[in-house]
């Protein structure tokens, strides 16, 4: 009996003993899952593409070589080149360049809008969260392609306001998120406490609730970075996001849909980057959420 | 359960007006003088005037708003500046088109959403269960205008057994129709099933560590008559309302896919209408979808609480 005590002891302390940070814990659980490991390093390549395009292409994305229009994938074009003669494997290096930014930047202006009005809602409560929880009802009532092409289209074709446009078009995922967690961390303990010793409402908001959810705001930011890489793509397929010439996956999509017939490689190879970066987010997406859950130990 | 209707269509009615409000604003999105933007090609002072005054965009933006409410309440979402036509006969023409693409890309959803949901929860950490993943994260990541021009290029431009582009109504020749439809509702339904299969799996993995399956098993009861009758029942009820979810993931969905297999129906009037700066055009189609969407999701509820009998109350 003592024994078992000892051991049961022992068998804590040793618990304790891998007292590692919580950032490592999560991280040692990602790098197990196979598919989040693949989807990371999917990642890393194309970042590093997109970040050493000038060195690693093999021509100019924007140079037209007339003597070499629609050829097949060869040991001089190794994705072969597009109706103008331009070769897609630099283009697609540099497409990754569009696809990212407008992936981190649109993002980045989702929960730059949506956080704040989600801790505000979820904080102040009463009115004002019924108020927001309205406007944010309102816009995912609107289908997200629709909202981000009317939005694209009013304020005009370009992958500035195509970054907007899907960067309001996300906000609402980002407000009712921030809303719930917050309505599930404000009545813990460490809250009322902070509370009673007298802090003010904005400092228990960022001091003490934010760094509490913002393990829920990485998941959801790195699935919602998959879906804006989509929409980006669709957006500049449909003329309304990346303007020719400037390389971008979507719209070397839209011009490769009329040469199918002579130049189906021209389709392929955009089209598989898109997917082999919505994938990567996607993987690395469900691998956080499984990593960063108390409940899947 | 009347009442629960009550709260629920009470609670659209201020989601409508921001709605509203929204589609209202985008016109305000416009660079410069939206009159001016709004005529397009025409030039003439008259004509721009003309729509300033026709819009009321002389006068303060509350006043704005109420004259365009009103117009949308009795049913004028304004003229097509192109086509000449009412927006709303307008889209009233292509609904039809988009609703047939729509139903069939729901039953291909559902067909393969739930069969691989159900197949990798039984066959749980089997070989199958993998494929359905697979299956079920190939179908999340795919941009679906990609797998349309894939799928054209396969079953249009090699083997050429389906026509590439086109629309042939039901009533015209259902079986040219049914061609004419397949490829692109396949497109649609495969990121649908997708996310039906996700739920589907787990609503079902939950059910099957219930007591009362242990209870149905231990009566002797046949694993298909479990399968069946005890847990399907059961699982796919939550799986009715998540799916509804996905009805905007369809209207989204039609825009890309109408327009790469040039399919005349609502997602294609609003990509030409971008293109040709038909503004009322934009607003009415979203006001639409985003009044359709409401309109399902309340439906998808009503039959959650039917199916459920603990919820009527």
């Amino acid at each position: 009996m003592a024994e078992a005590v000892l051991t049961n002891a022992l068998g804590v302390a040793a618990d304790d003993d891998g007292a590692e940070t919580p950032t490592a814990r999560a991280l040692r659980r990602l790098l197990r899952r196979k598919g989040a490991v693949f989807g990371l390093f999917v990642i890393a390549l194309l970042v590093a593409a997109a970040l050493l395009a000038p060195l690693i292409s093999p021509y100019d994305p924007s140079l037209q070589t007339w003597s070499a229009v629609r050829k097949a994938p060869s040991a001089l074009h190794w994705f072969g080149t597009d109706d103008v003669g331009r070769d897609v494997l630099a283009r697609v290096i540099y497409g990754a360049q569009a696809s990212l930014m407008a992936g981190i930047i649109s993002v980045a202006i989702a929960i730059a809008l949506g956080v704040p009005a989600g801790l505000i809602a979820g904080y102040v409560g009463g009115f004002v969260d019924a108020l927001f929880g309205r406007v944010t009802d309102a816009m995912l009532a609107c289908p997200f392609l629709i909202l981000a092409i009317a939005l694209a289209a009013f304020l005009g074709p370009s992958l500035g306001n195509a970054m907007i446009a899907i960067g309001i078009t996300t906000t609402p995922i980002f407000v009712r998120l921030t809303r719930a967690q917050v309505m599930a961390v404000k009545v813990e303990d460490y809250v009322e406490a902070a509370r009673a010793v007298g802090n003010p409402h904005w400092r228990i908001a960022l001091v003490h609730i934010l760094p509490n959810i913002l393990p829920a705001l990485l998941v959801q930011a790195t699935l919602s970075l998959a879906a804006a890489i989509i929409a980006e793509a669709a957006l500049s397929f449909l003329g309304l996001g990346q303007q020719p010439p400037a390389p971008s996956w979507g719209s070397m999509l839209n011009s490769a849909q009329r040469f199918l017939v002579n130049a189906p490689w021209m389709a392929v190879w955009p089209g598989l980057a898109i997917f082999l970066a919505v994938l990567s987010f996607n993987l690395v997406g469900d691998g956080l959420r499984d990593a960063l859950d108390p409940r899947s130990r | 359960m009347l009442t629960l209707l009550g709260k629920r269509l009470l609670q659209i009615v201020p989601t409508l007006f921001f709605v509203s409000l929204i589609i209202f604003s985008l016109q305000h999105l416009l660079p410069g003088d939206p009159a001016r933007v709004m005529a397009g090609e025409e030039r003439d002072p008259e004509a721009i005037e003309q729509i300033r005054r026709h819009y009321h965009l002389d006068r303060p933006l509350p006043v704005q708003y109420v004259y365009w409410i009103k117009g949308v309440l009795s049913g004028d979402l304004g003229e097509s500046m192109r086509i000449k036509q009412p927006v709303l006969s307008l889209i009233g023409e292509k609904l039809p088109v988009t609703i047939q693409l729509g139903s069939m890309a729901i039953v291909i959803a559902l067909v393969i959403g739930i069969g691989a949901g159900i197949v990798s929860a039984v066959k749980k950490d089997s070989v199958w269960d993998y494929v359905a993943n697979g299956f079920a994260l190939w179908g999340i990541s795919t941009p679906n205008f990609w797998l349309g021009i894939m799928l054209i290029f396969l079953f249009s431009v090699k083997l050429g057994w389906l026509p590439a582009s086109g629309y042939v109504p039901l009533s015209e020749d259902w079986r040219l129709s049914l061609a004419s439809t397949i490829m692109p509702a396949f497109v649609l339904g495969n990121a649908i099933a997708a996310v039906l299969m996700r739920h589907t799996r787990s609503a079902m993995l939950q059910v099957l560590e219930s007591d009362y399956v242990r209870t149905a098993r231990a009566k002797g009861l046949l694993e298909r008559n479990v399968i069946l009758k005890h847990v399907l029942r059961n699982a796919l009820t939550p799986v009715i309302t998540l799916g509804a979810l996905e009805f905007g993931t369809l209207l989204s969905g039609a825009v890309l896919t109408e327009q790469i297999f040039t399919i005349p129906g609502f997602g294609k009037l609003i990509v030409d209408a971008v293109f040709n700066r038909d503004y009322a055009v934009v607003q009415g189609v979203v006001l639409v979808t985003a009044t359709i969407y409401m309109a399902l999701n309340l439906l998808a509820d009503m039959a959650y609480i039917l199916v459920d009998p603990r919820l009527r109350g």
